[in-house]
């Protein structure tokens, strides 16, 4: 039962970092119908910007850790919001009207060139976080023992979507954002300024990936120039469970995976972890060809 | 219609030649005493494997419009089953080339069956899945018949009446007299009643099947025939190499052989045999760029899909008739006509504004 409870909780921190990743590609694809496959590897430059802050300029050292980890997180989510930004402006506005193959592949070369861009700046091999950065002990309840940075991890990835939530349901600009992710062309008649509408889900998604990166840092201990490909796909097949397109069903799909993964390598076997989550997605498909929770719009083909 | 004819034949006839040249590539390499001859000749070879799996690729991207990121699958299917069938029943390459495709084929119609109804991109997601899953069972050691991570050795060389193909000339017009084969074999299938039944469902499913097209069966024969073939790039990988692994049939590999697709202009099969020689044969000649390569691959792609968002070479729309007066007037309208083709368009203005000009 404590190993079922330890691998529970393990799989909750897991699935609170695929739905933070999951949200960026899911509010994209809700606005511009278009996959974002560099979104991994904006992950990915969150977790090196981490390192870059916490290990190489040693701010940990010199500001005590909880400040440091506080700033950092700021630090890294503005810096990948610069990035996602930059994005969307060079690879992705001039393909607006364009054909959709177009934009994916657009988005499929902006993902090699990033990719390569962090294996060049930070080396192909392994770079470890440190343990003495964080001051992680165990926290007993009833008898169970959790690290703290599981709680932290799960903590601030539940804390992250419900703010989001909160934004996209109660302030004007997350009126427009669902109105523009219903129909653009609906939406832009109604005066939504959908550009501005892309500009902030290009701002927050990349922010709560880079969170998420960040976050993998400094539960995993190490990071690898791959990490993007890896975790992007996942995350994705996580939004597409949820539903893509759609919110809430971006942070289920996350936690249902993270969960289903670790119970999978614990209780089944380590070595088909990965194929889990693409033989669930399947299953899911199957069952439920748009999702688990649906646009509310069906698409004309 | 007789001009149409005319330049037909041109074109034809300067084909032709370009066949004739690049078929004497080996031979022009071996006069000049070309050290590095036969590394380009390797280079080229794979250029051909990767044209072959593209144009594959193509009738189930390109033909169909099914988003498919998963080819790599049924490449690797075919490549075990000949390597299997060689290593543990000793049966000769060529004898397990129908294996493989039947192997891939039968593999693609399993999965695409309860797939194939899939919205675009969701189909994308699940066919990396299959890649995925694929790669994993192979590295798993799955049937106890793959090998695990390290994969199959000692492969046979594919043999012809007693001669046994091993230098990469010899390889060289295996691989491209099978591109050619490919090229011409689904240049019938893109100009027969399948073909036509294809485009018009990659144009419009719902109206393809209220016309009475079986869209779902045309699809599944796509996917399936596509597949089955890429199963056949498998055996002559397979023979090639003389070893299989799982490392060869990633994710990476469906994304090069998608891009070459959409690159070379989805659907046109020219396109994706220029596209193959760009993403599959530039990199090479900029080796000096080394690990930069990628780099400048990925950007190239973005830059490539700004400035062609077609690809290289879209293919030909259906063109209508159109009387002569009607034809004028397009000329006439310029832009506002060019853009019909992009389906998300609000075309409403230019609706509007063609009656006013009448």
């Amino acid at each position: 039962m404590m190993e079922f409870l330890e691998q529970l909780t393990n799989g909750l921190a897991r699935g609170g970092i695929y739905a933070l990743i999951a949200l960026g590609y899911t509010m994209v694809y809700g606005v511009m119908k278009l996959i974002n496959f560099a979104h991994g590897e904006l992950f990915a430059l969150g977790a090196y910007l981490g390192y870059c802050l916490l290990v190489t300029t040693n701010l940990a050292g010199s500001l005590g850790p909880y400040l440091a980890i506080g700033l950092t997180i700021i630090m890294v989510m503005g810096l990948v919001s610069l990035a996602g930004h930059v994005l969307e402006r060079v690879a992705y506005r001039p393909l607006r009207h364009a054909d959709r193959l177009a934009a994916v592949v657009s988005a499929l070369g902006a993902s090699i060139f990033l990719q390569n861009a962090i294996m060049l700046v930070w080396g192909a091999r392994f770079r470890a976080f440190g343990s003495n950065l964080f001051p992680n002990f165990l926290i007993t309840i009833g008898g169970l023992k959790i690290p703290l940075i599981r709680i932290v991890v799960l903590a601030s990835a539940l804390l992250v979507m419900w703010a989001l939530r909160i934004f996209i349901h109660r302030s004007r600009m997350g009126l427009a954002i669902r109105a523009a992710a219903i129909d653009q062309k609906a939406a832009k008649l109604m005066g939504v300024d959908v550009r501005q509408v892309i500009t902030v889900v290009f701002i927050i998604g990349p922010a709560l990936g880079g969170l998420a990166g960040l976050l993998v840092g400094l539960y995993y201990g190490q990071i690898n120039f791959n990490i993007g490909q890896l975790y992007g796909l996942k995350a994705f097949t996580a939004a597409i469970i949820g539903g893509i397109g759609n919110i809430t069903g971006a942070m289920v799909g996350g936690l249902l995976l993270g969960l289903i993964e670790t119970l999978g390598a614990g209780y089944i076997s380590v070595g088909w972890k990965d194929a889990f989550t693409f033989v669930v997605l399947i299953l899911i498909l199957i069952v439920r060809p748009t999702g688990l929770l649906p646009e509310r719009v069906v698409e004309k083909l | 219609m007789k001009n149409h004819h005319h330049a037909n034949w041109k074109a034809n006839l300067a084909i032709g030649a370009l066949l004739l040249i690049f078929m004497l590539i080996p031979w022009f390499f071996n006069a000049i005493g070309l050290k590095t001859g036969p590394y380009w000749l390797d280079v080229l070879n794979t250029v051909g494997l990767y044209t072959m799996l593209a144009l594959s690729l193509n009738v189930i991207l390109g033909y169909a419009g099914m988003f498919h990121m998963g080819h790599a699958a049924f490449f690797a299917v075919g490549a075990y089953t000949t390597a299997i069938l060689n290593l543990n029943f000793g049966w000769s390459i060529f004898a397990t080339i129908p294996v493989a495709a039947l192997a891939a084929g039968l593999l693609a119609a399993i999965i695409a069956g309860p797939i194939i109804h899939l919205r675009g991109d969701y189909l994308l997601i699940v066919t990396i899945g299959i890649v995925e899953i694929t790669r994993i069972a192979l590295t798993n050691d799955i049937f106890g018949l793959t090998g695990g991570p390290n994969g199959l050795v000692g492969i046979a060389r594919p043999n012809i009446f007693g001669f046994r193909l091993s230098k990469p000339h010899h390889f060289f017009y295996f691989i491209w007299i099978m591109v050619g084969i490919s090229y011409v074999l689904f240049n019938f299938l893109e100009n027969s009643r399948f073909g036509r039944a294809l485009k018009y469902i990659k144009e419009d499913a719902v109206a393809a099947e209220n016309m009475g097209v079986n869209t779902t069966l045309y699809k599944l024969l796509a996917f399936v025939l596509g597949s089955g073939w890429a199963g056949v790039a498998g055996t002559i990988y397979a023979s090639q190499m003389r070893t299989v692994s799982p490392d060869s049939f990633t994710f990476d590999e469906s994304v090069l052989l998608f891009t070459i697709v959409i690159l070379g202009g989805s659907g046109n099969q020219k396109g994706v045999l220029l596209g193959s020689f760009m993403v599959i044969g530039l990199p090479e000649i900029f080796r000096n760029f080394q690990d930069k390569r990628l780099l400048v691959f990925g950007a190239a792609l973005v830059l490539m899909m700004i400035f062609r968002p077609e690809g290289l070479f879209p293919p030909k729309a259906a063109k209508l008739k159109l009387s002569e007066a009607w034809s004028a007037k397009i000329e006439g309208e310029g832009d506002s006509f060019s853009d019909a083709s992009s389906d998300r368009k609000f075309t409403g203005d230019n609706l509007d504004a063609s009656p006013k000009e009448a």
